[in-house]
């Protein structure tokens, strides 16, 4: 019979170990190539507060902050003509997200940007007058800023509908039931009852989506856009200091990303109220 | 006084017919239920009630008013939702699967109706919701969420969130048939009182003891037609139709 303080020895891991040492070997020797690549380190903290950066940087926040508040409208509207019972709402949000989701958002800043080439004016009429509410030269309009809102945000504006539309289909039909049986117009029952329900399954998709929208204004470069790709090319355009201004640049994305991080908890938390 | 008048409700889903002309008269205090085997239309015809379902034909006036249409030159012109909410406030209706507002708490879900559709200060809303908390027993729970609370407290805020708007009628939908068998007792509890209490209700249900015990009148549903129908005594005790008969013979 066995003696009742038997010493137990656990299991000894070696691989782990192995792995370990393996990772933080490699990691050192990256740390050394950098070290001794011939990089400038000292000139990068001039950089990354150079009065073009910080512009790009604010340029780069704004873009990237108002194509993705235009596009978050743009498909709540778009989810709900997809679900609506009228065929043609149906069928143009179908058309509408086929078009905007298929074609690469470079392309279609670049087709925004040359709009004059085929508009010279944009028009809105007066009907049966001949006022115009609006009526200027495309080129005025169509700033390097505006074809890039207009690329980035309908292109993610196709993609918003696909993530609110799913976020719709997974509130309770029974949750919509309860708003009416208490006399909910269909406009409250949206608003108090099904969008903070839905929230909750589309806000983590619309971080990840935000995110890439931060790194995605930098196509906005192609187009004179300043944003910070094209301030560190606009620095490093007089210096030759190429890896260091994009160093900068690289350190401002991943401070602006982590920040979205940071949002994005506090949103979820928000709206994970009653359910975790 | 008549408070809920049905006559000759008819609905498909399609080529099934779930109603063939359904009569009932509810007077202002009467507990009506309903009775009847599962797919006999029941809870379709409560949910024409307050149209959540819209009827195909007959007509259904709940205090005076044809819910979900307003008659007008000898026709009656179906109403859009906006509407239909309106008149929806005097029909407070608790269901099966509770359906309460999960991103709110207890006393939210109750205040929820007040303050939104009728416009009720808060302060206000708050202290009556605290009343009606109480009432079903529940005036320490107002500050838990649904999800901390078991099926029959859900289903007794979902009680005190319908009178919250201090509806005419009340309609239940098999408001026990999701619950373990040890926390009916306590929902069919706060439902006698209800009716003590005078207040107008439809209880679509299994509990033939309940129906027993507080209903006025007890209608039997087969096949989306009411069979047989009077007094709890006159259906339960003495059926004399052969379906009501072994629905009887099989749940007592």
């Amino acid at each position: 019979m066995a003696s009742e303080d038997l010493q137990v020895v656990p299991i000894r891991h070696w691989g782990r170990w192995v792995v370990g040492a393996l990772i933080l070997g490699l990691l050192a020797a990256l740390g050394f190539a950098l070290a001794d690549a011939q990089i400038l380190y000292e000139d990068v903290p001039g950089f990354f507060t150079h009065e073009i950066m910080i512009n790009g940087l604010v340029n780069t926040v704004v873009l990237a902050v108002c194509a993705q508040a235009g596009a978050i409208v743009l498909g709540v509207l778009l989810a709900l003509l997809r679900r609506s019972p009228n065929p043609v709402a149906r069928w143009f949000a179908w058309g509408y997200i086929w078009l905007f989701r298929g074609l690469p958002v470079l392309l279609q800043i670049l087709l925004w940007f040359n709009l004059a080439l085929v508009f010279k004016f944009i028009s809105i009429p007066v009907p049966f007058t001949d006022a115009f509410l609006l009526h200027e030269p495309t080129n005025v309009l169509i700033t390097a800023f505006v074809a890039a809102l207009l690329g980035l945000g309908l292109n993610e504006s196709a993609y918003m509908a696909e993530i609110v539309r799913a976020g719709l289909n997974s509130v309770d039909p029974g949750q919509i039931e309860a708003a009416k049986a208490i006399g909910m117009t269909p406009g409250k029952t949206f608003r108090r009852v099904v969008l903070p329900q839905a929230m909750r399954v589309i806000i983590p998709p619309t971080g990840n989506n935000f995110i890439n929208m931060l790194k995605g204004t930098s196509m906005a470069s192609v187009i004179g856009f300043l944003e910070l790709i094209h301030a560190a090319n606009r620095i490093s355009s007089g210096n030759l200091e190429i890896m260091e201004t994009l160093i900068a640049a690289a350190l401002w994305y991943l401070i602006v990303v982590s920040v979205a991080n940071v949002g994005q908890y506090y949103l979820e938390r928000a709206y994970g109220k009653g359910v975790r | 006084m008549t408070l809920v008048r049905a006559h000759g409700v008819r609905k498909s889903y399609g080529s099934t017919e779930v109603l063939r002309g359904v009569d009932l008269t509810v007077d202002e205090g009467q507990v009506v239920c309903l009775l009847g085997p599962s797919g006999a239309g029941k809870s379709t015809f409560l949910r024409c009630v307050n149209h959540l379902e819209t009827i195909d034909a007959g007509r259904i006036w709940v205090a005076g008013h044809p819910v979900g249409f307003v008659l007008k030159g000898g026709k009656l012109h179906e109403l859009p939702e906006r509407e239909v909410a309106t008149q929806r406030r005097d029909i407070g209706m608790v269901f099966q699967r509770f359906n309460l507002f999960p991103h709110r708490t207890a006393l939210e879900n109750v205040t929820e109706g007040p303050i939104q559709v009728l416009g009720r200060p808060r302060k206000e809303a708050e202290r009556e919701a605290l009343e009606l908390l109480t009432r079903v027993g529940l005036g320490d729970r107002g500050g838990a969420y649904p999800r901390e609370l078991s099926g029959g407290q859900q289903q007794r805020v979902a009680i005190a969130r319908a009178l919250a708007m201090k509806p005419k009628v009340m309609l239940f939908d098999e408001p026990t048939s999701a619950l373990d068998p040890e926390l009916v007792g306590e929902v069919l509890d706060v439902m006698v009182a209800l009716a003590r209490d005078g207040m107008t209700m439809i209880v679509v249900t299994h509990e033939v003891g309940f129906a027993r015990e507080v209903a006025d009148h007890v209608a039997f549903m087969v096949d989306g037609a009411i069979v047989e129908s009077g007094t709890a005594r006159e259906v339960l005790d003495n059926p004399q139709h052969q379906r009501t008969r072994q629905f009887l013979a099989k749940v007592l």
